[in-house]
């Protein structure tokens, strides 16, 4: 079905695509198997396909797999976030998590908990506050000259400071009890029970979308100028993206907390594996980032067992040290 | 034929004029050059002929459609544009960046055909970048890389070409030779093409047609040989200018 330039790139393509289809199953099994019990992965396999009741059965579908799968939905959905942010706002180091998209999101869903609202309109809430903080930094660092990189990464940054500061308000005004809960949960937690059948549609409505749209976001990486003029209707489709990576970051965020640089390492990691073309950078980075949330989910609570570490620290460790470097190089000036 | 004709337009942008009243049709074969100083709105006004700008006043028709009810994706089959300075953000190799030009004519739920390859290795072949193809665009010289968008606008195959300064940083080589060899694939296949020139010696040359922007909406056109002479010029560029006969050709060179 594509026909991507050379005949080596595409049979490069298709082992990395078929590795990564059979690392998200993997995954799930390894993690479904590791934690303070250890289930042998061919019992987990047996009991995934036997669906005997055991004790086993119940470790794995009432406690890890939820947990694992979420992790999936969440890595996912951060990945393809990252990757349509970077081609909305033509910068690789745009993420969810450094621009306040996670953060806007957090607080319009703390409030609707701390108001005790039904837990749909959590969702609801969280998806209108990274919509509104995604908008808000791309009209606050827009200037008439079209992008620049660092007034974008300091607009985003100061945003997110800003939901960092109402974060702690909140936190700050609610009760004692309550306040060792939102902290994990913002500090990036998986709580009991998997992903609702919405994130998952929203994850899959927006997959199918971006891989539809996926030669428009090409050229529009090229410059909105460019792309308009190979007659790519730009407002329309990069209003789709800013929805579309709003939905996705609200998805991330109301299942497991704001988990950090997920969106910002995986599609990097893609981008030198499988190029930039979005009709391979997309699903790539979509499995990429799926099961390395489901690993890193299996790390953080066995890596300090019996204590739980948040997921958001470790993806922190690996993912700033990334964002640094990638900053500094990018402020070098390019080979001629 | 006319393949683009403008009635009356004004373009501008902020609040300053770049051509008043301005009429110009644009006629298959013909090679038109826009000349000024710095900053007198050459671009403006070439974004604005390409639909991608809007007008303050007049209308622009494609043949016989007005080029404001037109689709983007029958604007872009019809107008290609060469843009000044395009900045790379993501690597991207030079077979991906050629095949960009072939956007317009795939179709939405299909990928890129044989055809379309087979275009794009063609005009990598006649800009002299056939083993590029999956070279990343980062590697390459500011020169290499202006060939690659050549060769991009030369897949789009349009019938009207608008450059931004097509040879920006070109060697003197590729300037004559790029123009040259371009410039008669375009005359020979009846495009129009509209240039935005620095070098008013490569404009005479290789033009046809100038048009003038002195500023202020004030505008000048017509041939070459009626247009480039040592007055029009000196206004233009606000610095006396001397035309040098040398055999058969001439040149202008700044006092």
């Amino acid at each position: 079905m594509f026909n991507l330039q050379t005949h080596h790139d595409s049979r490069r393509f298709g082992w990395v695509i078929s590795g990564l289809a059979v690392l998200v199953p993997v995954s799930l099994v390894l993690s479904a198997s590791t934690g303070s019990i250890t289930i042998d992965w061919s019992a987990v396999v047996e009991t995934i396909r036997t669906g005997r009741p055991s004790l086993d059965h119940t470790i794995v579908f009432e406690l890890r797999l939820p947990r694992s799968v979420s992790a999936l939905v969440v890595g996912a959905s951060l990945s393809l976030a990252g990757v349509l942010m970077q081609a909305l706002l033509r910068n690789p180091l745009a993420d969810p998590y450094v621009l306040g998209t996670s953060g806007g999101a957090a607080v319009f869903a703390l409030i609707v908990m701390l108001l005790g609202l039904p837990t749909q309109s959590v969702s609801l809430a969280a998806a209108a506050g990274a919509v509104l903080s995604l908008s808000l930094v791309i009209f606050l660092s827009r200037d008439a000259g079209g992008w620049s990189s660092t007034r974008l990464l300091l607009t985003g940054i100061v945003v997110a400071s800003g939901w960092g500061a109402l974060i702690s308000f909140l936190l700050s005004i609610s009760q004692q009890s309550q306040i060792q809960g939102m902290l994990f949960w913002l500090m990036g937690d998986f709580r009991e029970g998997g992903p609702g059948f919405v994130h998952c549609l929203v994850l899959l409505v927006v997959l199918v979308f971006s891989l539809f749209s996926s030669r428009g976001l090409n050229l529009l990486v090229a410059g909105t100028l460019k792309a308009e003029s190979l007659g790519v209707h730009t407002l329309r489709l990069r209003l789709a993206m800013l929805i579309g990576a709003g939905l996705l970051t609200a998805v991330a965020v109301t299942l497991a907390g704001a988990i950090g640089f997920v969106g910002l390492v995986v599609p990097h990691m893609m981008r030198l594996i499988v190029g930039s073309d979005h009709r391979r950078l997309i699903p790539a980075s979509l499995m990429m980032g799926g099961s390395l949330l489901v690993i890193t989910e299996m790390l953080a609570r066995t890596v300090l067992a019996p204590r739980q570490l948040p997921v958001g620290v470790i993806t922190a460790f690996v993912g700033v040290p990334l964002f640094l470097y990638l900053l500094r190089r990018g402020s070098r000036p390019q080979a001629q | 034929m006319t393949l683009l004709s403008a009635e009356g337009i004004e373009a501008g942008i902020g609040g300053r004029v770049v051509c008043r009243d301005l009429n110009l049709t644009l006629e298959p074969g013909r090679v038109w050059s826009i000349l000024g100083r710095n900053g007198i709105g050459k671009t403006t006004l070439l974004l604005t002929l390409a639909g991608l700008r809007p007008l303050k006043r007049g209308h622009i028709r494609l043949g016989r459609d007005p080029l404001d009810q037109l689709t983007r994706r029958t604007r872009a089959q019809k107008i290609g544009l060469l843009f000044q300075n395009p900045e790379i953000q993501f690597p991207t190799t030079v077979n991906e960046t050629v095949m960009n030009g072939r956007h317009p004519w795939i179709q939405r739920w299909r990928d890129s055909s044989e055809h379309d390859q087979s275009i794009v290795e063609r005009e990598l072949n006649r800009v002299g970048l056939q083993d590029f193809g999956s070279r990343d665009l980062s590697s390459l010289s500011g020169g290499e890389r202006r060939r690659v968008e050549l060769a991009a606008l030369a897949a789009q195959e349009t019938e009207l070409v608008f450059m931004d300064e097509p040879v920006n940083h070109l060697d003197l080589h590729f300037q004559t030779q790029l123009l040259k060899e371009f410039l008669a694939e375009c005359r020979a296949k009846a495009r129009a093409v509209v240039m935005v020139m620095h070098d008013v010696n490569l404009a005479t040359r290789f033009s046809d047609h100038l048009l003038l922007l002195y500023g202020e909406g004030e505008t000048r056109q017509g041939p070459v040989e009626l247009i480039a002479n040592e007055e029009n010029l000196s206004r233009l560029y606000q610095h006396q200018l001397h035309r040098y006969q040398a055999g058969d050709t001439y040149f202008f060179y700044p006092a």
